[in-house]
């Protein structure tokens, strides 16, 4: 190998990706609408949105494996379709399976991925190395990944789109189905991914996920874009603060909800058989106030009271609406889930 | 400086090039190969099924089907040898299935391969294992009484021809699998596959069938395959233009079929 010669010559510094009406369509179903995107490189980069929403299509477009129906996608400039040798040593994809062969060690399918993204055999045999010191897989490095757990499996998959050295990760749903102890461990590997300088896009349906990972959050939903700025952006575009309310008495939460709804004249939010209201507050710690004078007076005891910005879980049902009566059935019972959560 | 460096990850760098064909080609079989060798369960499954058949047809039906002046060993052995593919090929097809689903071959693709290179790496693993399993079968063949009749040279003519169609075959079944939507499928999509081997020369007498059978028998490729096969071992090349050019036709539509949906 010579010493470091750089690959081609770099494009000039062109977003890290640009979608223009990107619309991918599998007959009848359209999974991208007229996707309209623009992302600047230098960052991680989460797609979120509920099932069902384009998001893992956007993934595999970026990844060359289905061709936009119309519209343009750009990766770092170039084009998936017209260029798509290129975007394919750009990107290393780990998708929503852990695709690594389970007869073959951690080494052994870091290797054949590096020989495969262009590595002679022992540049191969240093990017695996690398790899696996960088995600702390030395320990079991040579044992079959038949016999990994599945955070190892994970990790083992995101090292091997990263040994052809890829601009851009493309990670699918990284998480899901980890039990908490591997998704801590695969959310490490990725900060530090993102620390070494990688380029990072996430698709995730877990809220806390983007919160602790990405810089900059992409909403969509029926394939189009309907939200995007950082986590703090999003959270003031719903534009309000919400006051919850606990009551001491289940009995009086009913109660509570009229006087919070006379007082912001916002719709009050009550679980059946719950001690918690909340309301939106548009006018502020003002409004808290004046909640908190006209509970007394109504005698309602209340063991907690206070107004906070929204959540992201709120936000994003703000945005992609009431999934129960939007979305179908099935679909609308996951999202409810994660709610729970 | 030095301290430095030390702390910072030894960054991964960039290929200078793509692979190329035969390299790509060869990752993409080893990994096959190393799958099919490290899993019990599919070689020694393979050498058992191979046997149990071979078993029934010559001890348990073999007695009740005449098959000529030749005794009815020496008539099963060569074209059960020859079609032993059709019978182990599911294997093929359930594992480019399960690749496909299990989301392997969106690895691969998403790599800077070249797109061919998945089709050719994958025949070149499972024509491999192929022969391995028409070796395993020839043995068993001789264990069980089969006497070659002509020379050792057309013994092994007869084996080339085999493991020519044990390509053909494998470019089949990597296109069933390709269509099938999941393993199970691509096991029942597999099964066509015994039509072809079972209404043919292959283990009777084609003229022991009904009459509105035999046209099938005839015309279909397998049955002038088995005769090429039959023919070498006493030294004869008849059939042996026929069998070569459905070989080659086989190949020649399902290889492009295979590449192209490779790709989708």
């Amino acid at each position: 190998m010579s010493a470091g010669s750089p690959a081609g010559t770099e494009p000039p510094i062109a977003p890290l990706l640009q979608a223009r009406g990107l619309t991918v369509r599998f007959g009848k179903v359209t999974a991208l609408d007229g996707l309209e995107l623009t992302a600047p490189a230098g960052q991680v980069l989460a797609i979120l949105g509920p099932n069902g929403a384009g998001k893992t299509t956007f993934v595999r477009a970026v990844a060359t494996l289905v061709r936009p129906t119309s519209g343009e996608l750009l990766v770092r400039g170039r084009d998936v379709v017209r260029e798509a040798a290129g975007v394919r040593r750009d990107v290393g994809l780990a998708g929503q399976f852990a695709a690594v062969e389970p007869t073959m060690t951690g080494r052994e399918n870091l290797e054949m991925t590096a020989r495969l993204f262009g590595h002679g055999r022992s540049a191969a045999r240093q990017a695996a190395t690398a790899v696996i010191d960088q995600l702390s897989l030395a320990e079991v490095a040579d044992r079959r990944t038949g016999t990994y757990s599945g955070g190892q499996r994970r990790r083992l998959d995101l090292g091997a789109s990263l040994v052809g050295g890829p601009r851009l990760l493309l990670l699918d749903e990284p998480t899901t189905g980890l039990d908490p102890v591997s998704r801590r461990e695969v959310w490490e590997a990725v900060r530090g991914l993102a620390a070494s300088g990688t380029d990072i896009l996430l698709t995730t349906h877990y809220l806390d996920e983007a919160n602790e990972l990405a810089d900059q959050v992409v909403v969509i939903d029926h394939g189009r874009v309907i939200a995007t700025g950082t986590l703090s952006e999003l959270k003031a575009s719903i534009g309000r603060d919400l006051i919850d309310v606990t009551v001491s008495d289940v009995g009086q939460a009913g109660a509570a909800g009229e006087i919070l709804e006379r007082v912001t004249m916002s719709p009050a939010r009550l679980e059946p058989g719950s001690r918690h209201v909340t309301a939106g507050a548009p006018g502020g710690p003002a409004e808290l106030a004046a909640v908190i004078g006209c509970l007394e007076d109504a005698s309602i005891a209340v063991d907690e009271i206070g107004i906070r910005r929204p959540t992201l879980d709120e936000v994003f049902v703000a945005l992609t609406g009431d999934p129960d009566t939007d979305r179908a059935p099935a679909a609308a019972g996951q999202m409810n889930n994660r709610r729970a959560r | 400086m030095t301290a430095t460096q030390l702390t910072v990850p030894q960054p991964i760098r960039r290929p200078a090039r793509t692979p190329n064909v035969p390299g790509a080609s060869g990752q993409v079989a080893l990994r096959a190969l190393r799958k099919y060798f490290r899993t019990p369960g599919l070689w020694i499954m393979g050498i058992v099924q191979s046997a149990m058949f071979l078993f029934s047809f010559r001890y348990v039906f073999g007695g009740a089907i005449h098959a000529g002046p030749t005794s009815y060993v020496d008539f099963l052995v060569p074209s059960y040898v020859a079609t032993i593919v059709l019978f182990t090929g599911g294997g093929i097809a359930v594992a480019v299935a399960e690749d496909k689903v299990q989301g392997f071959t969106d690895r691969l693709l998403s790599l800077p391969v070249p797109r061919y290179s998945l089709v050719l790496g994958r025949t070149l693993a499972d024509s491999a294992t192929n022969l391995w399993s028409i070796v395993t079968t020839a043995a068993f063949g001789f264990l069980f009484g089969f006497r070659l009749l002509g020379s050792w040279q057309e013994g092994l003519a007869a084996l080339g021809l085999c493991a020519i169609y044990a390509v053909v075959f494998t470019v089949v079944f990597i296109v069933m699998g390709l269509f099938a939507p999941n393993a199970q499928a691509a096991q029942g999509m597999s099964l066509i596959a015994f039509v072809f081997a079972f209404i043919s020369s292959a283990y009777v007498p084609a003229t022991s069938m009904p009459g509105w059978l035999q046209p099938f028998s005839k015309y279909q490729p397998i049955t002038p395959m088995v005769d090429a096969v039959r023919s070498l071992l006493v030294g004869s090349t008849s059939d042996l233009g026929l069998a070569l050019a459905w070989s080659a036709l086989l190949i020649a539509v399902f290889t492009p079929i295979a590449v192209m949906r490779y790709r989708k």
